[in-house]
């Protein structure tokens, strides 16, 4: 009991990160009708937003160790310990919620950006040629990390009150065995939050209206007058956003490297098939059910019995769902069938 | 009717020239009964190497250092710097003048930490570019890969850092040698202290790497721990780049284990260790004993990925930039000199690859490779690091110190992650070369 309770746990958690991860890609899917294959990339983007704030936070004074005589060996006191004390620390310990500040405006010009200087010219081109030029981007985007913060992973603690692990099974009346890390039910919590304000922006206000309109009849919405290019190049934004945000909160699960969004990239395109292309709420129930299903498959119990299991789940349900339900499970008639 | 012209003393004249003829480029041409090895560099005036490093990938970082260790190298040789370990390595054949003569050229490849890139690579520079040597690598698989080519190819292939035992147990080869201790030298120097530290009452929890390096360093780790008295509760596979261990975290926390075992390298390392201590394990007490974590293979490059949370954390390495000896201090002052920060492992081992395939050359006096290849069987060395080192003539493995270390808690630098915690002596840490099985074949 207590093993299931926690591997699902471990699913909702990993659901969780598909789901923002999908979310962007079907909703950039459904709008613009792009494959984007640089969406993995602006996860990782977002990560190091986190990095690079820390990083700003801890710039420092270089004491020297004068045990070292051959190279520069040095101790970093930070600035903001010399000039604030333990509220400097503070503030550095809290480096990656806060980073969320600087990730949202960074990551929003960045998909203005890449919306208007590249994605605009392909919306008429083949999916094929979609994605060549999005997964191009993608490698460019990650070498460029790579030249400026190396390819190993770099640590990006959460804040030490939220560093251990919360007692989930005595708040349950359950047994003490069961603890789950704090910041990993946060991420829980943030990203159905994430989801939700999605959700609740496309389905309660005007823009949201709008692109939704837009999303089944192009055309029409622009008979009306309508500027539908422009809102979408914003969803082109918000989605950026989204999967920023998601990059950012996953840096103290995942030390991040510049890798880490290819890593999510084909899972999260998995899980938007199964989902429906183009179908938010398929997108979003999908990546919680796959999150859950890899989770169970990689039990000692279950693997006893399919050694391997853990590691083709989700490209098993890929295939069962899609030889049941060809258009995903909550998929539309019409799209991508051209 | 034609009239032949054959007689008696035009045949003892003509047999007389032949065989003047055949035996006269034995005298005068130097090495010439020798053109029939790969990449012979002959009469020209340099000799080229072959460093196959993992250049992208996960593991550039420790290639763009097996590179700078490479490249001071070929400096060295060739009489430029200020000589690094060539001023303290014993005995000593080179004299700083390239290898017999010549001046050391090198070119590079990319192995991307997979096995048919680097056998690519590797292909390419013998082929292509000459190599006479190939050298380099930062992971099991690609070394195992790349040997075997250089086999076929009647290459030497100097390995870089690669840690299972089947480098030089099932998969040896006659061209191949390694510098790098294994997992077997891990599990006999890391158990004694594993029982001076943890006692002998313990139930160890293993996650392993799904490879090569993974089984074997799984192996060797459960055959010392157990022979001290130790549980192996469970020992589960994980996939390589795995990124989130937590599926596989946490069925430890019920599994009555009080001891982790991470048999996890790099990227997966950094991961697996920030996870596990995410989860609470290092908090944890089971049955009254302190849960452990342990990570049987340190890398200082992979250690700064998981940050404060490998402080106190014990495993082994095969040098450290700290250590004080003539050799350690000479190579650390040259690379800092160099390139103004301390070399990793992965540079050192990839250093003293390089000057010892040279300095075996020169022993040998040529650059046939079977010849250096018994130049290199059984050749002893002092001065480059670890203590007194041998390469075994049976396995073409090193015999030598292997250092256990621990997460330094308090660093009094960026560089200070690692603190030596015992230099086990290599008399512990030596077996018979028929455990680990294997051939060497011969030399064609």
């Amino acid at each position: 009991m207590d093993a299931i309770l926690l591997q699902i746990l471990n699913g909702l958690d990993k659901g969780g990160a598909y789901a923002l991860i999908a979310l962007g890609l079907t909703l950039v899917f459904g709008t613009l009708g792009v494959v984007n294959f640089a969406h993995g990339a602006l996860f990782m983007l977002g990560a190091f937003c986190a990095v690079t704030f820390q990083k700003i936070l801890t710039i420092s004074v270089k004491v020297k160790d004068e045990s070292v005589t051959f190279f520069d060996a040095y101790k970093e006191v930070p600035y903001l310990e010399i000039w604030w004390g333990d509220t400097g620390l503070a503030i550095i310990d809290w480096a990656v919620p806060l980073s969320i500040f600087m990730a949202i405006p960074v990551m929003l010009l960045i998909g203005l950006l890449m919306e208007r200087g590249l994605i605009q010219y392909f919306y008429k081109r083949t999916h094929a040629e979609q994605i060549l030029v999005t997964f191009g981007l993608a490698i460019v985007l990650q070498e460029i990390v790579k030249s400026f913060f190396g390819a190993n992973p770099i640590p990006t603690p959460a804040p030490d009150i939220v560093a251990g692990s919360a007692a989930v099974g005595s708040w349950l009346g359950l047994s003490d065995n069961i603890v789950y890390p704090y910041w990993r039910l946060i991420y829980l919590a943030f990203s159905l939050l994430v989801i939700f304000a999605v959700f609740a922006f496309l389905q309660f206000t005007t823009f949201g209206m709008v692109v939704r309109a837009g999303m089944s009849d192009r055309e029409t919405v622009g008979l009306l007058g309508i500027n539908i290019e422009r809102r979408f190049t914003i969803v082109f934004g918000i989605a950026t956003v989204v999967a920023g945000l998601a990059g950012v909160m996953y840096t103290p699960i995942l030390p991040p490297d510049y890798h880490i969004g290819m890593d999510f990239l084909v899972l999260s395109f998995v899980v938007v098939v199964v989902g429906g292309m183009g179908s938010l709420p398929g997108a979003v129930s999908a990546g919680f059910l796959l999150g859950i299903l890899q989770s169970f498959a990689s039990m000692n119990e279950v693997k006893s019995i399919f050694p391997g299991i853990d590691q083709i789940i989700i490209y098993l349900v890929a295939v069962v769902v899609l030889l049941v339900r060809p258009r995903g499970l909550m998929g539309r008639k019409g799209v991508m069938e051209d | 009717m034609s009239q032949s012209t054959f007689t008696r003393r035009g045949l003892l004249r003509s047999s007389a020239a032949l065989g003047a003829a055949g035996v006269a480029p034995s005298f005068f041409v130097r090495d010439a009964w020798a053109q029939d090895f790969t990449n012979n560099p002959g009469n020209g005036s340099s000799v080229t190497l072959g460093f196959n490093v993992p250049q992208s990938g996960a593991y550039a970082d420790e290639g763009a250092d097996e590179l700078r260790a490479y490249t001071l190298a070929v400096k060295h040789l060739n009489g430029e710097g200020d000589g690094g370990m060539l001023n303290t390595m014993k005995p000593l054949s080179l004299k700083g003048n390239g290898v017999l003569g010549k001046e050391v050229k090198f070119v590079t490849g990319d192995t991307q930490t997979k096995s048919d890139a680097a056998r690519a690579s590797a292909k390419r520079m013998i082929e292509k570019d000459g190599a006479i040597m190939i050298t380099g690598g930062s992971s099991s698989g690609v070394a195992i890969a790349v040997q075997s080519l250089c086999q076929e190819a009647g290459v030497i292939f100097m390995a870089g850092l690669t840690h299972s035992n089947d480098t030089t147990g099932k998969d040896k080869r006659k061209y191949g040698f390694r510098h790098f201790f294994n997992t077997e030298m891990t599990g006999a120097s890391l158990g004694p202290v594993l029982e001076s530290n943890f006692g002998k009452d313990r139930n160890a929890y293993h996650l392993t790497a799904d490879y090569t390096w993974g089984w074997s360093q799984e192996g060797s780790i459960k055959k010392y721990t157990e022979a001290l008295g130790w549980n192996t509760t469970a020992a589960v596979r994980t996939p390589l780049g795995a990124g989130d261990f937590s599926q596989y975290i946490t069925p430890v926390l019920n599994s009555g284990a009080d001891v982790l075992v991470l048999n996890h390298y790099g990227k997966d390392m950094v991961n697996s260790l920030t996870q596990a201590v995410q989860f609470g394990l290092r908090d944890k007490n089971v049955g009254g004993k302190d849960f452990q974590i342990v990570v049987p293979l340190f890398s200082r490059l992979m250690a700064q990925g998981a940050g404060e949370n490998i402080k106190g954390i014990f495993g082994s390495t095969n040098w450290n930039w700290s250590l004080t000896d003539e050799g350690s201090a000479a190579f650390v002052k040259s690379f800092g000199a160099e390139y103004g920060f301390p070399p990793s492992q992965a540079a050192h081992t990839t250093y003293c690859q390089a000057i010892l395939y040279a300095n075996a050359c020169e022993m040998a006096g040529t650059f046939n490779p079977c010849e250096v290849i018994t130049a290199l069987e059984g050749f002893k060395f002092d001065g480059m690091g670890n203590g007194a080192t041998e390469y075994r003539a049976s396995d073409h493995q090193c015999f030598k110190d292997v250092l256990v270390v621990r997460g330094n808690e308090n660093p009094s630098s960026q560089f200070d992650l690692l603190e030596v915690v015992q230099e086990v002596p290599r008399s512990q840490v030596e077996y018979d070369p028929s455990l680990l099985g294997g051939e060497l074949g011969n030399c064609a």
